[in-house]
């Protein structure tokens, strides 16, 4: 389970420090592929307003400086970024691009974070359930719905919770993000897809685990089954799923657009596709920013408690 | 003699290919999985032959309708056909899959082959840009691609196919750093062979079993980033049909008629079932060594 990159006897300090300095040239790739790659397109953020005139798309223009060169441009917004100004956003101007990102990500989080709990929460224990009974209904029947779990997409998920719980059953509301009763449903469609993954996981990690020596020790000790699984074979068992979870992080991030568009949640992915849709160039450049930040960050963050976790990554570490 | 037809089988390497099939056809649930993509294959191309109706022909008068012995799966609220268009959208969703698996498969499958061959720097130099291209939310960049160049049908096959060929380039490089030091391939050094036919024609040939994995595997998550940019009104346009569309449309009216969601949902879930399904068996017969994941 070790990784023979840090198999070079840095510290874990070293290690960490390194990462982060890998973070440097990546979001500097992650702007200028953006930043060109909506400013080459054809239209503007001034062009679907048919209330604008030649003359006021004229001064509009002059006033975000956008008739200026390209390379002026991109060298005003890096070194804005650079100073934390992520600049005005175009087409929301009542807020700056920092401010819009600063609301809405907390509830991205959030509903990332019950995400993680869900798939965690039902992984773990659908895995757990399968690897201690291999090959009967046990195994059988939560290994079946996991396959059912990967191939159902977000998209379709979601409309079908609604359409049972909210619009047939009258149980839970249909879209919105007040009430804790609100977040069920996105949560939960969010989170579906990676429980089956961590659940594919779990068992596998779980089964390799159990049929080692120091858990048949365990056994002719005479601990109870319950007591082997808790404290022996769990952590060994899970190390597959906590490599899983940066990229799972990841995934979610894309998975928020399409659940935050169908339970109308004011998150950071609707906010991201409504400025790609409304052509808002700084509010693109900020959202993918920080997409791409937070997918670093969480790939490192899995990275450091993998290690933690599996003595053999530590000490080599 | 025999020693020599024995030893011509060996290169032409059709034991190998035999004992896959023998494997594949022994697994149940591959085998139904693979009629059964055959089955929607053919309800998608030969399909609207067969319907007395148009993706796009509108009977405003009679709106949307139930299931009925007329429309099998009903009508949408502009009274088009629902079979004829979830016959089209498979049309639509199966030719992105195939189109933007390809292009994936050219990709990785060369620069991978490619990094793998030469080695050393150029290899560390190669698989570090695989490592950068791996930390981008690319699916972003699709999604900004999409708005600003217009939903064009073309542009999607290489948008999507841009984004899955890191995989592809990761698993083609760790077949070619193996089989490099194989004696075969020093023969082509002593024959003076050039890079690009020993690559080409005994590299990647020797390397075909987890690229067809793979490349089936490729599939479905192409279609689901077809039918997920579709939904977002970002794929195919409509009156066309795709499956994301449909089930983007179906959802707009759930709540009057469900059937309208619940039908493109079936189609596309269970042909994402079915590829997986087969995927999963394709990698046990040809590859067993290869884990789950």
């Amino acid at each position: 389970m070790w990784s023979p990159r840090r198999d070079r006897g840095h510290g874990m300090t070293r290690y960490i420090l390194t990462r982060i300095l890998a973070f440097i040239p990546v979001l500097l790739a992650v702007i200028t592929i953006t930043f060109f790659l909506v400013r080459v397109a054809p239209g503007g953020p001034f062009d679907s307003e048919r209330a604008v005139t030649e003359t006021t798309k004229k001064m509009l223009e002059e006033a975000y400086n956008l008739d200026a060169p390209l390379y002026v441009q991109y060298w005003d917004y890096l070194s804005g970024v650079v100073q934390g100004d992520l600049g005005p956003s175009f087409r929301k101007p009542s807020r700056t691009v920092r401010e819009w990102i600063e609301l809405r990500i907390p509830v991205s989080l959030e509903l990332g974070a019950y995400a993680i709990v869900v798939a965690l929460f039902l992984g773990l224990g659908a895995g757990i359930l399968a690897a201690t009974k291999p090959n009967s209904l046990r195994d059988y029947a939560p290994m079946s719905l996991a396959m059912v779990g990967i191939c159902v997409p977000n998209f379709v998920l979601g409309p079908l919770l609604v359409l049972v719980f909210s619009l047939w059953l009258g149980w839970l509301p249909v879209s919105g993000w007040q009430d804790p009763v609100d977040k069920i449903l996105p949560s939960l469609t969010l989170g579906a897809m990676y429980s089956a993954y961590i659940a594919r996981l779990t068992r596998g990690g779980m089964l390799e685990v159990l049929s080692q020596d120091f858990i048949r020790t365990a056994r002719a000790k005479g601990l109870s089954e319950g007591a082997i699984v808790v404290k022996h074979a769990l952590r060994g068992g899970v190390q597959p799923v906590v490599a899983y979870l940066g990229p799972a992080a990841a995934g979610m991030l894309t998975g928020s657009f399409v659940v935050e568009t169908i339970f109308q949640i004011p998150g950071l992915g609707r906010e991201f596709v409504e400025s790609a849709f409304n052509r808002d160039y700084t509010m693109i450049i900020g959202t993918v920013l920080v997409y791409a930040s937070l997918v670093m960050v969480l790939n490192l963050v899995a990275d450091i408690v993998h290690a933690w976790l599996d003595p053999r990554v530590r000490r080599r570490a | 003699m025999s020693e020599a037809i024995a030893l011509q089988e060996y290169e032409k390497g059709t034991s190998l290919w035999a004992d896959a099939w023998h494997r594949l056809q022994k697994n149940r649930l591959a085998v139904i999985s693979a009629a059964g993509i055959l089955c929607i294959v053919c309800f998608a191309v030969i399909g609207p032959w067969f319907t007395a109706y148009d993706y796009d022909q509108q009977d405003t008068a009679l709106g949307a309708s139930a299931p009925s012995a007329a429309h099998w799966l009903g009508t949408d609220p502009l009274g088009r056909d629902l079979l004829t268009r979830v016959m089209y959208g498979g049309r639509v969703s199966l030719l992105v899959g195939l189109c933007a698996t390809t292009v994936s498969l050219l990709i990785g499958v060369l620069y991978g082959a490619i990094s793998g061959f030469i080695g050393g720097r150029v290899d560390h130099f190669l698989m570090r840009v695989v490592d950068v291209l791996y930390a981008l939310p690319f699916t972003i960049f699709v999604i900004i691609l999409m708005v600003f160049f217009g939903r064009n049908f073309i542009l999607l096959f290489f948008a999507i196919g841009a984004v899955e060929w890191l995989t592809m380039a990761r698993i083609v490089r760790s077949q070619v750093l193996s089989l490099r030091e194989k004696e075969f391939v020093e023969a082509t050094t002593v024959l003076g062979l050039p890079h690009h036919h020993v690559i080409l024609r005994h590299i990647i040939p020797n390397a075909l079993g987890p690229i067809i994995v793979y490349a089936t595997l490729t599939i479905p998550q192409v279609m689901l980033l077809e039918a997920f940019l579709s939904f977002l009104g970002l794929g195919v346009q409509p009156p066309m049909s795709s499956w994301g569309i449909l089930i983007k449309e179906g959802v707009e009216t759930m709540e009057e008629y469900p059937w309208l969601l619940l039908f493109p949902s079936i189609t596309l879930t269970g042909t994402l079932f079915a590829l997986n399904f087969l995927g999963d068996g394709l990698r046990d017969a040809l590859d067993p060594r290869v884990s789950k994941d």
